[in-house]
């Protein structure tokens, strides 16, 4: 028996995009495998790493705990929509490079999307405020540490774009 | 001039690419290939007695189920023992797909390929494997018990027994003033990477080639034994490492079952196959490390000299041994850390049970050892009532007696000689840094709050840059950019960060000319793998050896073509120049043309070495003899042996005296890795390791129960660190660098995790004065240790 298809219109990074989908299937994979954004990871497919999280209507949410039917007319952010203007690294990616936040870079997606929004909430945040945005998301590399100086380095690139610059 | 680049915190060229979600993965390739899922053994130890794949044929989207029966030749074979011993009397390794009995719940029996990963799985579902339940095996006491085997012809369970000795340490253990004996385990954890595994392949039917990508860490040996595994000419194959999102050990291993599989399923269908696992998959069928149990006596003198220790261990293999003794041949040999064992004997036994198979997890069967140790050394303190730095300090090798050679064979099969490290400088620091003295009076404040603090310490050494070899091979392109490449794999170390500092400083070229890349066969086809801490120094050594070669290379055709002595020249800013006249320059660029004689102006840059374009001396070749082609090299390194990092790590803990919760206040290292190239990119290998060293400590276990079932095959129930449990981490480098290579590096990956759980139980016994046997801890092991004392 062939499954059937549902039609799912979402607004992936502003991109209006049309997605012919079964119903079971997965917000995650239908980033993935059928819009073909792999910057969105998946890591337990049981919504505890953090690794799949996009911003659906600004809301992080785990991508792999959602099926893509029920967010039909979504706008979605994942990662590759949190670069700036004109493609460069955005204040949060930014931020992460120059504070060596990131090792294999696999669970980073989700945690760029957390930090955008939380950020956008939360614009000044302390170092312990900081630690407890991130606190839902795993990583294996990193100790954490350096993440916790990149949430505040992205609040002071945003808050004083002047300081933000190239960064490196 | 060029600024020095090594040493520098040089912001990492890998990131920008994966911060904007642009990296390739293993899962973000082949999104039109065909999805591998497989039906694995529910049951810990059983006889396949049946498969019936009937109910799964009239599922849409079925391309193929394939059984052992399938597997003709050498892929239906057990997979390659990879690393014999010896000692390793009773290897056994598995099939790729079961063929008549089960070693472990998740081993793979059927392989379904669909055409979508949803319907495979779905496939899988309806696949029914009928089995003969055979007793299990799980757990070290049982293993020993022997009452039931994993493998019918393995007496007693044991794979392997292994005994080392220097001197006679049971006669001095009995001649001496004072002696002590513990028994200490330690629980089985996993590198758990946030990526799984995951191979891709492709066969090329018209070429007769496979090009195969996968997850792994050493790309070249995969090579060579999928060519062997499918009677391929070795030629034919072709392994590429895409960005691999973690590996901590469990990515060395190969090839995998589905590493097999995939490519031979490829093959045989003529479809682009994949095969990417998922997490529970990860639990139950990838590998695990640690589980260790230890009975240890020593003997030592008034001032607290060791004069002898004996260690006897059992080790847990798992259900094969595809990676030989390396995990337990590393703990009985770098259990000593940077102290004088005095006599010292060592005995192994490598014990089969029906659990996922133990292999390499960072730090690799050396937290275990360095556990056993500085347990000891906290013994010898309390029972003579030493501070235990102080016991430490006493019992340290000293610079003077650098290089050390315990007497002992390493893990590579060489001596057991450390190269360098300065044990008291280091431990100064250690001092420093935590303000150690200062400690009795934050106890006293802390206490009369009412709160209880314990504070500890562990040192270790940790063998890296484990050879045999790694290369390099540097090309110059006629725009002047800097092509490198090295065999062995990247998963998130910086690599190309740090490989592309030496080049550009070795060449004379900025930075962002060099551009690395590692783990691809097509670009570099000798090469081990990346493990045991070795990048930098192998591959780093290699690059720094070839990129000596191109520059000099570069010298003399630019001493040619400047009519200048090769002694006059400097190289900076991609430019050769004359020193002290500026305006005699040639680009490096202008020199790859140069070394190229060409027929075809196939660009510009190549019209300006075309055989009008120049003149020459018709009495010469244009080659000259010696010379070849193209300003380029290739070279290797190979050390005599293994270079040996060390550390020293100190931490606070608080204890809860209601919860018996346990919090760590502050967790400071000094590290000594050699010369660092990027400070940057080493502190955050130390992070890494911290957090998996508290994990180890404090959180992670794998648990089986009785019948084999591991109960926390999950991220909700494997209790994986997030960063509320991870403390803030204090560091402080020392710099002793290794004699042995050209670059005084000594390897940094795997440090930061080996004295985690020595350091932790230290603290936790200091707060409490509870002694501290078994890691991980929780808070309520904790509480039943309290309960136990008042009873």
């Amino acid at each position: 028996m062939t499954e059937p298809l549902h039609g799912v219109q979402l607004t992936v990074n502003g991109i209006p995009r049309e997605l012919q989908v079964p119903a079971r299937r997965l917000l995650s994979d239908a980033l993935r495998h059928d819009a073909r954004l792999t910057g969105t990871h998946v890591g337990c497919e049981h919504g505890v790493c953090g690794a799949c999280t996009v911003l659906v209507d600004n809301v992080p949410m785990r991508s792999c705990l959602i099926f893509a039917v029920s967010v039909d007319g979504a706008q979605i952010t994942t990662v590759e929509g949190c670069v700036g203007p004109d493609g460069e690294l955005g204040p949060v990616q930014q931020a992460f490079r120059d504070c060596h936040a990131l090792q294999c870079g696999f669970c980073t997606p989700g945690f760029i999307t957390t930090i955008t929004s939380f950020l956008e909430t939360s614009p000044r945040p302390t170092e312990q405020e900081a630690r407890e945005a991130i606190g839902g998301n795993l990583c294996r590399c990193t100790g954490y540490q350096n993440i916790v100086a990149a949430v505040l380095r992205a609040a002071e690139i945003i808050n004083d774009p002047a300081t933000g610059g190239t960064g490196s | 001039m060029t600024t020095k680049l090594f040493g520098q915190r040089v912001p990492r060229v890998e990131d920008p690419r994966l911060l904007k979600g642009e990296g390739r993965y293993l899962d973000d390739l082949g999104h039109d290939a065909l999805a591998a899922a497989f039906v694995r053994s529910p049951h810990a130890h059983a006889r396949v007695t049946g498969i019936d794949v009937g109910p799964a044929l009239d599922v849409e989207g079925l391309v193929a189920i394939f059984t052992h029966e399938d597997l003709e030749g050498h892929p239906g074979e057990p997979l390659p023992l990879l690393i014999p011993h010896p000692a390793l009397t009773h290897g056994r390794t598995p099939y790729a797909l079961a063929r008549d009995e089960v070693n472990h719940v998740g081993e793979a029996i059927v392989m379904v390929v669909a055409t979508d990963r949803y319907l495979a799985e779905d496939i899988a579902g309806k696949i029914d494997v009928t089995y003969e339940e055979l007793p299990p095996v799980v757990g070290i006491e049982a293993a020993r018990s022997a009452t039931a085997l994993v493998h019918d012809d393995v007496p007693g369970n044991v794979a392997a027994t292994l005994v080392q000795e220097i001197g006679d340490a049971r006669g001095m253990i009995a001649e001496a003033p004072h002696r002590g004996s513990l028994r200490l385990t330690i629980e089985r954890s996993a590198s758990m990477p946030m990526e799984g595994k995951g191979v891709l392949a492709r066969w090329d039917p018209d070429d007769r080639s496979l090009l195969v990508h996968t997850s792994t860490q050493t790309s070249t040996s995969v090579r060579q034994a999928l060519a062997a595994k499918l009677d391929l000419p070795v030629d034919r194959v072709e392994v590429v490492t895409p960005d691999v999102g973690g590996a901590f050990g469990v990515k060395i291993v190969h090839p995998w079952p589905e590493e097999v599989l995939v490519p031979w399923a490829a093959i045989r269908l003529n479809r682009p196959v994949k095969w990417t696992e998922d997490r529970r998959e990860h639990f139950v069928s990838s590998a695990h490390e640690r589980g260790q149990l230890h009975e240890v006596e020593f003997g030592y003198d008034d001032e607290g000299h060791l004069r002898g220790l004996a260690v006897r261990f059992w080790h847990d293999n798992g259900a094969y041994t595809p990676y030989g003794l390396i995990v337990p041949i590393i703990t009985s040999t770098q259990l000593l850390g940077p102290y004088k064992p005095g006599a010292y004997r060592v005995e192994f036994q490598s014990l089969y049970t029906n659990t996922v198979i133990v292999t390499p997890y960072r730090g690799a069967g050396r937290p275990q050892g360095c556990f056993v140790m500085e347990r000891v050394m906290d013994a010898i303190a309390r029972d003579l009532g030493l501070d235990r730095a102080e016991v430490r300090a006493r019992n340290f090798i000293t610079p003077d007696e650098m290089p050390y050679d315990h007497g002992l064979v390493f893990q590579d099969g060489r001596p057991l000689i450390y190269d360098s490290g300065d044990f008291p400088a280091s431990l100064a620091k250690l001092k420093a840094l935590v303000d150690w003295d200062g400690f009795e009076a934050f106890r006293s404040a802390a206490a009369a709050e009412g709160r209880t603090v314990g504070i500890g310490l562990a040192c270790y050494v940790e063998g890296t840059g484990v050879g045999p070899y790694e290369g390099g091979h540097i090309r110059i392109e006629t725009d002047g950019s800097v092509v490198v490449s090295t065999g062995l794999t990247s998963q998130g170390q910086g690599h190309q960060t740090m490989l592309a500092q030496i080049v550009a400083d070795e060449l004379g070229v900025p930075m962002d000319r060099v551009k690395v890349t590692t783990g691809d066969t097509r670009r570099f086809k000798y090469a081990v793998g990346t493990f045991a801490s070795r990048t930098a120094v192998m591959s780093g050594s290699a690059v720094a050896l070839t990129a000596r070669a191109v520059r000099e290379k570069a010298l003399r055709i630019a001493a040619d073509a400047l009519e200048a002595s090769v002694d006059d020249l400097e190289i900076a800013d991609g430019l050769v120049r004359v020193k002290g006249s500026p305006a005699a320059a040639i680009e490096l660029g202008t020199i790859a043309v140069l070394s190229n004689p060409l027929r075809y102006a196939f660009d510009e840059a190549a019209s300006r070495a075309t055989q009008f374009a120049t003149p020459a001396d018709p009495s010469k070749p244009p080659v000259a003899v010696g010379e070849r082609p193209g300003l380029e090299s290739t070279d290797y390194y190979s050390p005599p042996r293994s270079t040996f990092a060390n550390g020293m790590h100190a931490v606070i803990v608080e204890t809860d005296p209601e919860t018996a919760e346990i919090t760590i206040l502050r967790y400071c290292v000094v590290h000594d890795c050699g010369t660092i190239i990027n400070p940057m990119i080493v502190e955050g290998q130390v992070h890494g390791g911290v957090a998996q060293g508290v994990a180890g400590a404090l959180y992670e276990r794998m648990e089986y129960d009785e019948s084999g079932q591991l109960l926390n095959a999950s991220f909700m129930d494997f209790l994986m660190p997030y960063a509320s449990e991870v403390p803030h981490i204090e560091i402080d480098h020392l710099e002793t660098p290794s004699p042995l290579n050209p670059l005084g590096v000594k390897g940094a990956g795997e440090a930061g995790v080996i004295p985690g759980s020595a350091a932790i139980a230290a603290a936790i016994e200091d707060a409490e004065g509870i002694v501290i046997s078994a890691m991980p801890i929780s808070p309520s092991e904790l509480f039943t240790l309290r309960q136990a004392r008042q009873q």
